[in-house]
């Protein structure tokens, strides 16, 4: 039963076959039993209870919709209220919103059971879980191996089985990495697409709220609950939700798939490139149309990235001081002393790098040749995928160049650390909907991830082709040993 | 002795009249319980965003279009970013290099002639919070109820040259902010306050010199005095050889001095950046218009209007224009009434005022309201009650409800105006003057005064002044 998708929990509580209690139930020991991956920060097996027979009741009155009673996990900087919300940071250890986020609420309105709180990179800020303050998750498939981040606790939690369906964000890659390296789907939406109010912001500009999940199909479900317009995030976008679910099962052929010189280069593994090649082929025997575009401006990202969002960063975890909230130092005798040792005690040390290198690039005299120019460079990687898009319907190419890498070989080295990013962070950094869906494994046996980049505002076209793309191959089906 | 010229640009935060924050849906009324009006976005919780203040926006273009000056259609928030206690997000959001008002200007009236003072930008911002330091034994407590209150910076040029310009140019900005209805401009409640940057050059000289800025004076009086005793301080300073630093000064009311507070090297770098949960503000043309539409007539239009539709002089009219509801109160009056309109204007700048200014009151809170003011100036215009007896009247009507005719019949107010009552009088008062009368005819002018004074006294100052006038010169000759 725990091994299941969302949607076949759904037809099976529908039927009767078993309860949300007794799913709920059966995750949570399930959970408890697997608490060496370190996926969780927080179990809430007694709301989660609550919630489930909540559920139930209403699927017993026929009024459940297809979301019910299915459980999910949130990672944890999604504000939840009475449920403390860490962000992965000692800073925020103790810190219990009095409010809801958006996402959250609308899944929760969605009749979605929540069982916890997931480990995740510090603020957000890391590609292997392993800047956490609560240890780092590890990789079902592999114990030894991060599960990517900075959503790995989720995607730790729905590859072991914990849960079908968990929340995670992207900033840079933040959903569909870690959905790669651990064999899942996760989507990334346009900019703007899931409002951001009481997800705890990173880089305000780069942050969107998205899904892992076993299937697209699962993915179209979840984020058709979770998105449209919020008047409390004035990013949000006020544009009609499509009907995700609904274009699924259009065929795909005549579909013109864009395949960028620079996603295949000899950065990439063999393995993970051969793949690659291979999910090519599945999609050209449907009936897509491969057809070569350039990104000429791609290698910017990177750089680009790593100036703009540490910059947005450095501000926005400035209200982190000890002051109204979160941590505060013990002993001090003036203000200045007490902002320097909350936050150094607070904060992890790649936060803290972030945030130096975020304020540095905001000075005065660097601001110009740094976060400027890292705008323009923002403009031209969007235009590049506007000409690109004039040629194709999507493009696609491999979410990351390896796949899980052992748990501390990166992480004295940041350099290589954000490289994990190279393929990911220019859809952020364009608004553009992306998602990563399993693609086959290397010898080791560790899954490989297929990138999917879709025009602005059209999440339906990647969805669509990545669940045609699942009827034609069996990738996302497969289990780690271990949790089946 | 080198002759010293002041220069002098003030920089003003006025409280915009909305019903809630900048960028929440929190009330911003004042004297609430501490943080009582602190939503999760006025203390930055986690995960909070901010969202505009539409009404912000529309007060922020009507004072744009009141003072003549460029509204921008596209302006851009900004993170001005420090740590502060009181600064819950660790930045402010501002407007820094898209302000939406740009270059405007305001005239003020000097005793050598009006001068024109121009406004370089004014742009929308939030307001802190406020530290607490009483009753926390030792430590410091946080006020946020005014944090994230709607701000409008208003910068000028530094065109004054004197601390009594200064004043004026205070006075003008904040009776317009009153009369637009932009602010409630009031300074006890931090609605309006002022910075002064102040520097002095060698007269004649273009550049400018070194500026301090002066912080903390929220008073008129002390605008003046704290602007005076930096210019003298300036001087000293200069004359002495020494060099003016850059640097911010507080004014401090009861020494009547003002102190170093920073120097330019403490200063911050604010690493400003555009907010990216704020997208660019754009204003259409439809939204501006609409705010155009709404706006009142310009004061300087009716001023205008006033010199020439009923010839007031220009004092008179500038006079009326002090506040919005004391011309409001001329215009209906002059609607309806029969009187000459510089006899109202003089009634209400002078008699009414006085009645206000003695109460201490509003005119909007006058006792005596435009209905029974208009009767009583009628009754004046067709000669029932001369001025003085009208003089009389109105302070009857500041302390009794009825009706203007009803106090008349009652303290028997009426002026006579019957010409063989008042013929009978003069003869009367001649007879009693034989002596005055024939000075009169041999050509001394001067005894006609004191025999109306007598026909006055004789009816107890009720008869018509006009017709006494006239009867009596008739009588004479």
């Amino acid at each position: 039963m725990e091994c299941r998708t969302a949607l076949e929990h759904s037809r099976a509580l529908k039927g009767k076959e078993y309860s949300s209690v007794e799913l709920t139930r059966a995750l949570l020991e399930h959970s408890q039993s697997c608490a060496d991956l370190n996926a969780f920060i927080t179990l809430t097996s007694e709301q989660a209870l609550k919630q489930a027979s909540h559920a139930d009741r209403l699927i017993a009155k026929g009024e459940g919709g297809p979301l019910t009673g299915i459980p999910l996990v949130h990672k944890d900087l999604f504000c939840t209220k009475d449920v403390r919300t860490t962000c992965g940071s000692r800073i925020l250890d103790n810190f219990i919103s009095p409010y809801d986020a958006t996402l959250v609420e609308r899944l929760q309105q969605a009749g979605m059971v929540m069982l916890g709180k997931a480990n995740m990179d510090e603020f957000a800020m890391g590609s292997s879980t392993e800047n956490s303050y609560y240890g780092p998750t590890r990789n079902p498939w592999n114990h030894e191996r991060v599960p990517g981040g900075s959503s790995g606790g989720s995607a730790a939690v729905v590859a072991a089985r914990l849960a079908p369906v968990a929340t995670g964000t992207d900033t840079g890659g933040s959903i569909r990495q870690p959905a790669a390296l651990c064999g899942l789907s996760g989507i990334k939406p346009s900019y703007g697409r899931v409002s951001r109010y009481g997800m705890v912001a990173f880089a305000s500009s780069l942050d969107q709220g998205g899904i892992m999940a076993l299937t697209s199909e699962d993915c179209a479900y979840v984020l058709q609950a979770m998105s449209g317009f919020d008047e409390k995030d004035s990013t949000s976008i006020n544009q009609p939700v499509p009907d995700y679910a609904n274009s699924l099962s259009d065929s795909i052929a005549g579909k013109a798939v864009g395949l960028p010189k620079e996603f295949f280069t000899d950065g990439v593994d063999e393995e993970v490139a051969e793949a690659i090649r291979e999910s090519i082929s599945v999609l050209e025997g449907l009936g897509a149309r491969m057809v070569e575009i350039d990104l000429p401006n791609s290698a910017a990202g990177i750089p680009c990235y790593y100036v703009l969002a540490p910059a947005e960063a450095s501000s926005n975890l400035a209200r982190f001081d000890g002051v109204r909230y979160g941590h505060r130092t013990f002993e001090y005798t003036d203000i200045i002393e007490m902002y320097e040792a909350t936050r150094s005690e607070g904060f992890g040390p790649e936060v803290k790098r972030r945030l130096l290198i975020g304020a540095y690039v905001l000075s005065i005299g660097y601001f110009e040749a740094y976060y400027v120019k890292a705008q323009k460079l923002r403009r031209l990687i969007a235009d590049d995928f506007s000409r690109a898009f004039e040629k194709c319907d999507v493009i696609v190419g491999p979410t990351t160049p390896t796949t899980a890498f052992p748990i501390g070989l990166k992480t004295d080295d940041p350099v290589q650390m954000y490289l994990n990013d190279v393929f990911t962070n220019s859809a952020n950094l364009a608004g553009l909907p992306a998602m990563s869906i399993p693609a086959g494994f290397d010898r080791q046996g560790l899954p490989i991830g297929l990138h999917l980049i879709g025009k602005y505002l059209d999440e339906t076209t990647i969805l669509n082709v990545a669940h045609q793309y699942q009827l034609n191959t069996d990738w996302h089906q497969r289990i780690p040993e271990g949790y089946a | 002795m080198m002759q010293w010229e002041p220069v002098i640009g003030l920089e003003v935060h006025v409280q915009l009249m909305t019903d809630s924050k900048l960028f929440s849906g929190a009330p911003i009324a004042y004297g609430a319980h501490a943080n009582h009006q602190a939503c999760p976005v006025s203390i930055a919780l986690p995960g909070v965003l901010p969202v505009m203040n539409l009404e912000a926006a529309r007060l922020a273009v009507r004072f744009g279009l009141a003072i003549g000056a460029k509204v921008e259609k596209r302006s851009v928030f900004e993170r001005k970013n420090y740590f502060y206690p009181d600064l819950p997000k660790g930045y402010q959001i501002s407007q820094y290099k898209h302000p939406v008002v740009s270059g405007g200007s305001l005239t003020i009236e000097t005793g050598t002639g009006d001068r024109v003072i121009g406004i370089t930008r004014a742009h929308l911002e939030e307001d802190a919070g406020k530290s607490v330091h009483e009753n926390f034994h030792g430590m410091t407590g946080i006020d946020f109820n005014r944090a994230g209150t709607p701000l409008l910076e208003i910068v000028s040029e530094p065109d004054m040259r004197s601390a009594e310009e200064a004043v004026a140019y205070l006075k003008k900005l904040h009776a317009l902010v009153r009369y637009f209805e932009v602010s409630d401009g009031n300074m006890q409640e931090g609605s309006f306050r002022c910075d002064a940057n102040v520097s002095i050059r060698p007269k004649g000289n273009p550049e400018l010199g070194t500026r301090t800025e002066l912080k903390n004076i929220n008073s008129f009086r002390f605008v003046e005095k704290a602007i005076n005793f930096e210019i003298e301080r300036q001087i000293d300073v200069l004359e002495d050889g020494g060099m003016i630093i850059q640097e911010t000064r507080l004014y401090d009311s009861e020494r009547d001095e003002t102190r170093s507070m920073r120097s330019k090297e403490d200063a911050q770098d604010y690493r400003y950046f555009p907010d990216p949960d704020l997208p660019e503000m754009i204003l259409d043309d439809e939204f501006i218009e609409e705010v155009r539409a709404n706006l009142p007539e310009l004061p300087n239009h009716r001023k205008s209007r006033y010199e020439q539709e009923f010839s007031l002089s220009p004092p008179v009219a500038e006079k009326l224009l002090r506040d919005r509801d004391t011309a409001d109160f001329f215009e209906r009056v002059c609607e309806r009434s029969r009187s000459d309109p510089k006899t109202i204007a003089n009634w209400i700048n002078g008699e009414l005022t006085a009645l206000l200014n003695e109460r201490n009151i509003e005119i909007s809170d006058s006792p005596v309201d435009s209905d029974r003011f208009t009767a009583l100036l009628d009754h004046m215009a067709d000669k029932t009650l001369s001025g003085k007896m009208a003089k009389e009247v109105l302070m009857h009507l500041a302390n009794d409800p009825s009706d203007v005719d009803a106090i008349i019949e009652s303290k028997g107010f009426r002026q006579i105006t019957d010409s063989s009552e008042i013929e009978r009088v003069v003869g009367e008062v001649l007879d009693a003057n034989a002596p005055q009368v024939r000075q009169y005819r041999e050509g001394n002018q001067k005894v006609f005064g004191y025999l109306m004074g007598q026909v006055m006294k004789a009816t107890d100052g009720k008869a018509d002044p006009g017709q006494v006038n006239q009867i009596l010169r008739n009588l004479l000759e």
